[in-house]
């Protein structure tokens, strides 16, 4: 069976990996999202958080034996306990600056944390064992779906969901936006708006390692994994516009899946039509999809 | 109105003696670029001088603009690239593929240009990002630039048909000629008028629109202006070490220049000078560990923002009394 002259195997199956890579665009633009929401920053090291979860998945494997049912737990909160440090430390300095410093040490840090892992495990792959739970697959009849592959997509669009829910309609989620929106007003209604900050840095970067948990069975775990994904991920944050929180995961599905049509008719700009998007996009809605101008 | 006039007044002597100052600096700068052949390899000199010119271009657009492109790679691989296909394939002479290179950075910085002034502050770092990216993998697929390989040996050629560049000082002096050209041409650009209204629009964008500026035409003005002198020294690179290559489309370019200039001081005239050279120094040094020039490139990072974030330059001009601009 032929659409458009492509077998249909060929075009499910790019459209499978375009929903893939779309879970890991929303999962990480929606962290980078919440925590531009409230911090006013950035966050260049997000990709090499995601890097670390995959790489506190591994270690766990390897070195202690724990599978990746617990490390999808263990790997979000170290590394959230980690990026939590980090705020503590640098990032609280800087709030009263102008915001590209948060940038330029954000990007510092990645270049630190990248280069030491490079160090370490040089710049080959890691494989790690898909879980026995998920491995196997079932035939739809017009594709092959592998089991762990459906399985990312279901668990994004979950953790996604149940962000947005908790941000938009809870009580601590009005907190939250309400901080975004007067920080002062809020800290003299008698809420620790500092604190508040910390944690939200604390679970953007714990949305970035359980992205890289996930990935950890499809992609390899290495010390790049996370560097140039990032960039795309910008791209994708500019063209949804960081406003909305649901904006964020629409653009990340959406753009995955043009990233994989984009392979089965026209390979060649597979790599770039994100950035293409991206341009038009400015030309014609410059504050992004989901945007409000200011 | 009487603030403003009394700034005036205030300011005039301070300039002039900054204007001294910085006299001195460049006569300083002189005279060490013009015996330091003899002490230092000569290569690594030309090789700090080319990535000099890119930071002094890209402090051009941070440091009196307030935009941080985190995409400046393109402009000096662009050149890079053309310059060194233009040499090699068409036969150019060396100044006239420089000049091809330069030109087709200008272009790209007209048309990224006009995409990236319609966002600011951290969204025009993240698509001048996103673009320069876009056009790495251009050209790790386009054949012309031989993918991985890089253009090798490109043809130094015969300046003007009368040097023989493939002399280390014909080529030495060439090198030297562009950098301070180029070099005084951005100080020229700085302290004209465009210069103060760049700067009026990054102190207040609202207050020099409601005086009867167009922010966006000198904000793409200041943009096409960094593009152009990063291209000349992309172009300039090329020739020099017969190379084009995607290591200087890379985002870690990009990285580098944004390190060099913060380190030697954002918006000073002589800190993207001196931080090219510490950054090339220790590159060259630090090149058989591996992934530790990364580290210490983060480390760097980390300890300007944290510590000292007016750059050594302007550490310097603030303890010896001046107004930061030194």
């Amino acid at each position: 069976m032929e659409i458009f002259g492509v077998p249909t195997q060929a075009l499910f199956g790019q459209l499978l990996i375009g929903l893939i890579n779309g879970s890991f665009y929303a999962l990480l633009s929606l962290g980078l999202a919440v925590i531009f929401g409230l911090l006013n920053i950035i966050n260049f090291t997000h990709g090499a958080q995601y890097m670390m979860g995959a790489f506190c998945a591994y270690f766990l494997l390897t070195k202690a034996g724990v599978g990746y049912w617990w490390a999808l737990a263990i790997a979000p909160v170290a590394i959230g306990a980690l990026g939590v440090v980090i705020e503590r430390l640098m990032l609280k300095q800087l709030y009263e600056l102008d915001h590209l410093y948060g940038l330029l040490l954000t990007f510092g840090l990645a270049l630190i944390i990248q280069g030491l892992f490079r160090n370490e495990f040089g710049s080959s792959g890691q494989p790690y064992a898909m879980p026995a739970e998920l491995s196997g697959g079932h035939n739809l009849g017009f594709m092959f779906l592998p089991n762990y592959r459906a399985w990312v997509i279901v668990a994004s669009l979950v953790v996604c969901l149940g962000t947005w829910f908790v941000i938009e309609k809870t009580k601590l989620g009005s907190y939250l936006r309400a901080a975004t929106e007067n920080p002062s007003l809020v800290q003299a209604f008698g809420i620790n708006v500092p604190r508040m900050i910390t944690l939200t840095y604390g679970f953007g970067v714990g949305l970035a390692a359980l992205a890289g948990v996930m990935a950890a069975p499809i992609y390899q775990v290495s010390p790049q994994m996370g560097a140039d994904l990032i960039i795309v991920v910008f791209a994708v944050v500019v063209i949804g516009g960081m406003g909305s929180i649901m904006g964020a995961i629409v653009t990340g599905f959406g753009l995955g899946l043009i990233e994989g049509l984009t392979k089965v008719f026209y390979p060649e700009a597979s790599n770039t039509v994100i950035f293409i998007i991206m341009a038009i996009v400015l030309l014609f809605r410059p504050a992004g999809l989901f945007g409000t101008p200011k | 109105m009487a603030a403003t006039s009394q700034n005036i007044s205030v300011t005039a002597p301070l300039a002039s003696a900054e204007a001294r100052r910085q006299r001195i600096g460049f006569v300083v700068m002189v005279a060490i670029l013009l015996v330091a052949p003899f002490v230092v390899y000569p290569v690594f000199l030309m090789k700090v001088m080319c990535f000099a010119l890119f930071a002094c271009a890209f402090n051009l657009l941070i440091g009196f603009g307030g935009l941080l492109s985190f995409g400046h790679s393109m402009f000096l691989g662009t050149a890079g690239y053309i310059c060194a296909h233009a040499a090699k394939e068409w036969g150019f002479p060396p100044e006239l593929a420089i000049v091809t290179g330069t030109a087709a950075s200008a272009a790209l910085g007209l048309i990224t240009g006009l995409l990236a002034i319609r966002r600011q502050g951290i969204y025009f770092a993240m698509i001048t990002l996103a673009l320069a990216q876009m056009l790495f993998f251009f050209y790790l697929q386009t054949p012309f630039t031989h993918g991985e390989d890089g253009i090798q040996s490109v043809p130094r050629g015969t300046l003007f048909g009368v040097i023989d560049l493939t002399s280390v000082w014909a080529m030495y002096f060439t090198v030297l000629a562009i950098f301070l050209g180029g070099f005084l041409a951005i100080y020229r650009a700085i302290h004209s008028p465009f210069g103060q209204v760049l700067k009026a629009i990054r102190e207040n964008e609202p207050r020099a629109v409601s005086l009867g500026y167009s922010a966006d035409r000198y904000k793409l003005l200041a943009f096409i202006l960094s593009a152009t002198f990063s291209g000349l020294a992309g172009a300039t690179k090329a020739i020099v070490f017969q190379l084009a290559s995607l290591t200087d489309v890379h985002w870690s370019m990009s990285g580098e220049v944004v390190l060099m200039t913060l380190l030697g001081g954002l918006g000073t005239v002589f800190g993207p000078v001196v931080g090219a050279l510490i950054i090339v120094a220790m590159e060259n040094y630090l090149s058989p560990f591996g992934a530790w020039v990364t580290i210490a490139q983060g480390a760097i990072f980390v300890a300007c923002v944290l510590t000292f974030r007016r750059g050594i330059v302007g550490e310097l001009a603030a303890r010896f009394g001046s107004k930061g601009n030194g």
